[in-house]
């Protein structure tokens, strides 16, 4: 077979250290290590980062955003988890 | 995250081999992302790196909004659905690949971002053919710089066709079978060096002014790649002006070389925005779905606009006697570009076509062997991993 397809990879890449790594875009490779070559050659080449993870797109269970309202709404109504929702006495300091 | 150090470790290693190259091509401009990136070619409205940034800026706050109201849930009525899409498009917001979309949105999308992959990868090879006769080391480290961001540029936008549901194996395989197009521009041949000038300045430059508006397409994967390839485009262009001046400023046959490259791009590259408003078939539904913001007419004249000063500057002429100021327009008057030719051209007849698709299968070819090699040996290495686990 002379067209075997190459598996998707996603490619999250490290700006700066002190920095997390972000989503930048995909790629096919066939394995891991030529994942990695080619997401430096595609997605590095004016030094962009100093970090690259390659995931298998296969691998990622994503929460579709069809079920975004009720997936996250949970959080919704827990307003107690911000630190704006207390009322601070005049005169506290470093609170 | 034992795992994911692992995956650093191995990242060290194997990244120094690349940079050689990027270091002989940036090593006199600073080498870093914000001097290549922040300083670009001036546009009419104080640059269109700019605009490509306005853009980015726009997408975010666009995501910060959020819909009141969200309605795209699982089981909800089709009709349903395309309210929620409407809505999402007329709040300047980005349609996303599990989001519903209307079948024609996903075609026409299709269709337009994976012949403007084909495009980049057929448009390696006018350059492609000077990198072995490039005129000094230097000029062949940034041409293939440039052509090397060309093929990134068919990678990012196969990936973004990807996310419609299209492989890219089909797609690669469209454009070998001829079943989807690439620009005509790269139907030209590349006769002396002063082409490389000349696609430099004009063929990206009309690039970058239709690739501009597609940084705010309303579906987010295409938006995306298009700002990372727009702030490419801003080298391309300027390293392509930059021969063209140094050949203006040269000897008066290397002058009248580069006078010759332009007479014979300046009209294919105008051609490159399409046929006039008049004749264009699919505009409008394009307009309304916001992938399309700019007629092909806007867009070209804005094109010619900028054009004319950078040519006086050059110290060559544009090869059109009737270009001139309109002052009640606020724009240039000039010639239209022959638009049977531009037809003849897209159908396969012009100068190149028959050898860039011939180029493309055999280099397609030749690699099979390569695709080959790499899946056998993944394969191996799993099958042993597999055992030592
Ligand atoms: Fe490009
Ligand atoms: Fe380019």
């Amino acid at each position: 077979m002379s067209d075997v397809s190459w598996p998707l990879w996603e490619v999250f890449v490290r700006a700066r250290r002190g920095l997390s790594h972000t989503h930048v875009g995909s790629l096919r490779a066939p394995d891991a290590a030529m994942a990695l070559r080619n997401a430096r050659d595609l997605y590095t080449r004016r030094q962009e980062g100093v970090s690259i993870w390659v995931v298998p797109a296969a691998g990622i269970t994503a929460s579709s955003p069809d079920e975004k309202d009720a997936f996250f709404e949970p959080a919704a109504d827990k307003v107690y988890r911000h630190p704006t929702f207390y009322q601070v006495p005049d005169g506290v300091a470093h609170l | 995250m034992g795992h994911n150090c692992k995956i650093d470790g191995v990242e060290g290693v194997q990244v120094f081999r690349g940079v050689v190259l990027q270091v002989l091509a940036w090593g006199w401009c600073g080498c870093n992302t914000y001097l290549v990136y922040g300083n670009d070619f001036p546009g009419p409205d104080g640059g269109l790196l700019g605009e490509v940034e306005a853009a980015e800026a726009a997408l975010r706050d666009a995501a910060e909004r959020g819909l009141a109201g969200a309605a795209g849930r699982q089981g909800a009525d089709e009709a349903t659905l395309r309210d929620y899409f409407t809505a999402v498009i007329e709040a300047d917001q980005k349609i996303e690949p599990r989001d519903w979309m209307p079948e024609a949105y996903r075609k026409t999308l299709i269709r337009q971002i994976a012949q403007h992959a084909h495009s980049e990868i057929i448009g390696m090879q006018p350059e492609g053919n000077w990198i072995t006769r490039a005129p000094s080391l230097k000029r062949k480290a940034i041409l293939l710089a440039k052509v090397q961001d060309e093929a990134g540029h068919g990678l990012y936008l196969y990936a973004a066709a990807e996310t419609l549901g299209v492989s890219r194996d089909e797609l690669v395989q469209m454009l070998l079978e001829g079943r989807q197009k690439y620009s005509s521009i790269f139907n030209y041949p590349t006769l002396t060096w002063a082409d490389v000038g000349a696609i430099g300045w004009l063929v990206d430059g009309a690039a970058i002014v239709n690739q501009v508006p597609l940084c705010r397409c309303s579906y987010g994967p295409y938006a995306r790649a298009m700002i990372r390839i727009c702030k490419e485009e801003s080298f391309h262009q300027r390293q392509g002006y930059e021969i063209l001046h140094t050949l203006s400023h040269g000897t008066p046959a290397q002058k009248a070389m580069a006078q010759d490259a332009i007479d014979r791009w300046w009209y294919p590259s105008l051609a490159m925005f399409g046929p006039p408003d008049t004749a264009s078939t699919h505009s409008e539904q394009s307009m309304a779905w916001k992938i399309k913001r700019f007629s092909n007419d806007e867009l070209r004249q804005r094109f010619v606009d900028m054009c004319v000063q950078q040519a006086e500057i050059l110290g060559l002429t544009l090869p059109d006697p009737d270009l001139r100021w309109n002052e009640q327009r606020q724009a240039y008057d000039y010639t239209q570009p022959d638009y049977d030719e531009l037809m003849r051209v897209i159908k396969g007849d012009g100068p190149c076509n028959r050898q860039r698709i011939e180029h493309r299968r055999r280099a397609h070819r030749e690699g099979a062997w390569v695709r080959e090699a790499a899946a056998a040996y993944a394969a191996k290495d799993r099958v042993r991993q597999e055992a030592a686990a």
